[in-house]
């Protein structure tokens, strides 16, 4: 409970000054801004209202309206400023800025520099610990180079793939979307013409990557993902599947979209997802060591068992 | 309860930034409204030193102090606007697109949250981003982890750690004591560098193979990060993923494909099979896939690399044979 008002209250400290500067912002806009809903910031508004300057006569409240959609807020000069960066909110943006100019051949490290001096200097002290946090993000600067030089001539490329799902290496044209970073891991999006949908192509399982004489033309369906939920969408149409994932394994649950989660007491995650193709789950089963045990559909167990068991007999092992 | 509290806090904020003086703890409780409500003196005295406490932690630089440099008895407090407020800065809006792009770097709980907040302080000057100047090239990182939060913590806040981590090579579980330095993300995963107490040396942990909870051992500050110290050497000379060991693996013909992109040879062996050479670090890792093609993949050398690979295998077939006995339990 007091963890949420002081969040609160760090929110409203960062709302004020913002709001102050876009005097008739639409409300929805605001609400969107700060990661919250329209009704969740009438109520911060209304919070602020009644707050002000010691004597809290009419005159020394802050005075906001929000009536006809738009925010005006004044009267607030003691809080106009926002509250200096904390060490994890400049951290946070100093290592982040830090991880874009990793990027191979970023087209813009002036910009990039500028605003990393500016905020290293903006956020004095709290920049220190900025330095005990790295993140690398070396990839296959070759294949990224090519494929920026493709999304900046908007050209198709032609990708060597490789699918370990299938394991299998697959041939396809692609009109590029974007480029992301996921998990530390380089992404290829864009619309496939073989599958034909937008697909996701991790960088290093591209084998070979050749920018073809042909205008990229994406067709107007094709949207780039929300990627903050994960890679992987599951459909209606896939087998649901219901897991046992030790500690070892709950990991899984984050990594794809699962339907439901139920926490065991004995720290034992059973989880339902959706999938498309047994055959990657098979292999994860086998991966995982016993960490991750598949309880529907139980042909499925039955095959990771037997798997098990025939691979075991090439070491001429008996189950002991 | 919590939106009055709020709304009691931000008027202390408020009251002591708007005051020069330091200001009495008396004067305080005259001056918000919510501290009128304290029926004993006792009650005041405990909310007011709680509020204090979390005003601190969010960062409100809040001092104390007194006025008259003869008379030091009665201590007011204070907010000094100069010290609580961001320094004038302003960004253009191509600064406020790089910087929007690196605060979703962090797709994850506490460092998401503080980056989106870092970010609309930065805004408050009024300047708009100009999206337009960015290339769609999107670096994201996870912080999935369990052992991160804990352990970004300790690195932050220098204080030294033990947790349960299992060895790479063995996977035996011991109990470790590090003096955390820095945390690196490396090739997607997540490492802690630091002094090990234990082997007397500087050691680098995945946070993946910790295996339980980490818990201080030591004061905050307590640590001393030495200078010079490249992390991410640190994490690439002693990682276990530098491929500087040869494995020979059996796979069935037209099968284990991902296997053999990393061969460094392939040559035909037994009929309906290949046999490949590859190179590799992490036993655990290779063991980890070779186990995931089952049949149509064979271990053959080195010997820690079959054993590891035996092992997994054994648990599959134990786990199932325990899952199988509950499901037929019922009958």
């Amino acid at each position: 409970m007091s963890a949420s008002a002081t969040e609160r209250l760090s929110r409203l400290l960062a709302m004020v000054p913002y709001l102050l500067t876009r005097q008739g912002i639409p409300l929805e806009e605001a609400a969107r801004e700060f990661g919250i809903s329209a009704r969740t910031l009438v109520k911060d508004l209304e919070l602020l209202f009644v707050c002000g300057t010691p004597g809290h006569l009419p005159g020394d409240l802050i005075d906001a309206e929000w009536d006809d959609g738009h925010v005006y807020l004044s009267n607030a000069d003691t809080i106009a400023r926002p509250l200096r960066l904390g060490v994890d909110e400049a951290l946070a943006l100093i290592v982040g800025l830090r991880t874009l100019g990793e990027v191979p051949g970023l087209h813009d490290r002036d910009a990039l520099e500028r605003t990393l001096t500016k905020l290293e200097a903006a956020a004095g002290d709290a920049a220190l610990a900025s330095s005990q946090v790295a993140v690398d993000v070396e990839g296959s600067a070759e294949v990224l180079a090519t494929a920026r030089d493709a999304l900046t001539a908007r050209r198709r490329v032609h990708l060597t793939y490789f699918v370990p799902t299938r394991d299998e290496t697959t041939e396809r044209d692609v009109d590029l979307l974007r480029v992301p970073m996921v998990d530390g891991r380089w992404y290829l999006e864009g619309w496939c013409h073989r599958a034909e949908a937008v697909r996701l192509f991790r960088l290093d399982r591209v084998e070979r990557i050749e920018v073809l004489a042909v205008a990229a033309d994406p067709p107007p369906q094709a949207a780039t993902r929300d990627l903050s939920e994960g890679l992987f969408v599951p459909s209606a149409d896939d087998t649901l599947v219901v897991l046992e994932l030790d500690p070892p394994a709950h990991w899984v649950a984050d990594y794809y979209p699962v339907e439901e989660v139920v926490v065991r007491p004995d720290d034992v995650l059973v989880v339902q997802l959706r999938a498309a193709d047994g055959r990657w789950l098979r292999s994860l089963a086998l991966r995982l060591a016993g960490a991750l045990r598949i309880l529907e559909p139980t042909e499925l167990a039955d095959e990771v068992s037997e798997r098990a068991r025939a691979a075991l007999a090439a070491y001429a092992v008996q189950k002991g | 309860m919590s939106a009055q509290k709020t709304e009691r806090l931000l008027n202390l904020v408020i009251c002591l930034l708007a005051t020069r003086q330091f200001l009495a703890k008396e004067a305080i409780r005259d001056a918000v409204p919510q501290y009128a409500e304290c029926r004993t003196d006792e009650a005041f005295e405990r909310m007011f030193e709680r509020d204090k406490e979390e005003v601190r932690e969010m960062g409100i630089p809040l001092e104390t102090g007194s006025n008259d440099a003869w008379f030091d008895d009665e201590v007011g407090y204070r907010v000094d606007r100069s010290t609580y407020a961001l320094p004038e800065v302003t960004f253009e809006p191509d600064e406020l697109a790089v910087l929007g792009l690196a605060s979703r770097v962090w797709q994850q709980a506490s460092l998401a949250g503080a980056a989106s907040r870092a970010l609309l302080k930065l805004k408050a000057a009024g300047v708009e981003p100009d999206e337009e100047s960015l290339l769609g090239v999107e670096p994201r990182v996870r912080t999935s982890e369990p052992a991160f939060e804990p352990l970004y913590a300790a690195v932050r806040d220098r204080a030294p750690v033990t947790f349960p981590y299992r060895a790479s090579r063995t996977g035996s579980l011991t109990e470790r004591h590090l003096e955390p330095w820095g945390i690196v993300s490396w090739h997607g995963r997540w490492y802690v560098v630091g002094h090990d107490r234990d082997r007397r040396a500087t050691r680098v942990f995945r946070l993946s193979r910790v295996m339980g909870r980490v818990r201080a051992i030591g004061e905050p500050g307590s640590v001393q990060v030495p200078s010079g110290v490249d992390f991410r050497a640190e994490v690439a000379t002693q990682t276990d993923e530098v491929p500087n060991r040869s494995a020979r693996l059996k796979v069935r013909t037209a099968s284990g494909v991902g296997l053999r992109r990393r061969a460094t040879r392939i040559h035909t062996g037994d009929e309906g099979w290949d046999e490949i050479e590859l190179a590799f670090g992490d036993t655990e890792a290779l063991a980890e896939s070779v186990a995931g093609y089952g049949p149509d993949a064979v271990a053959l050398e080195p010997a820690d690399l079959r054993e590891s690979v035996v092992r997994r295998l054994q648990a599959v077939v134990s786990a199932a044979g325990a899952s199988g006995i509950a499901a037929v339990a019922p009958r």
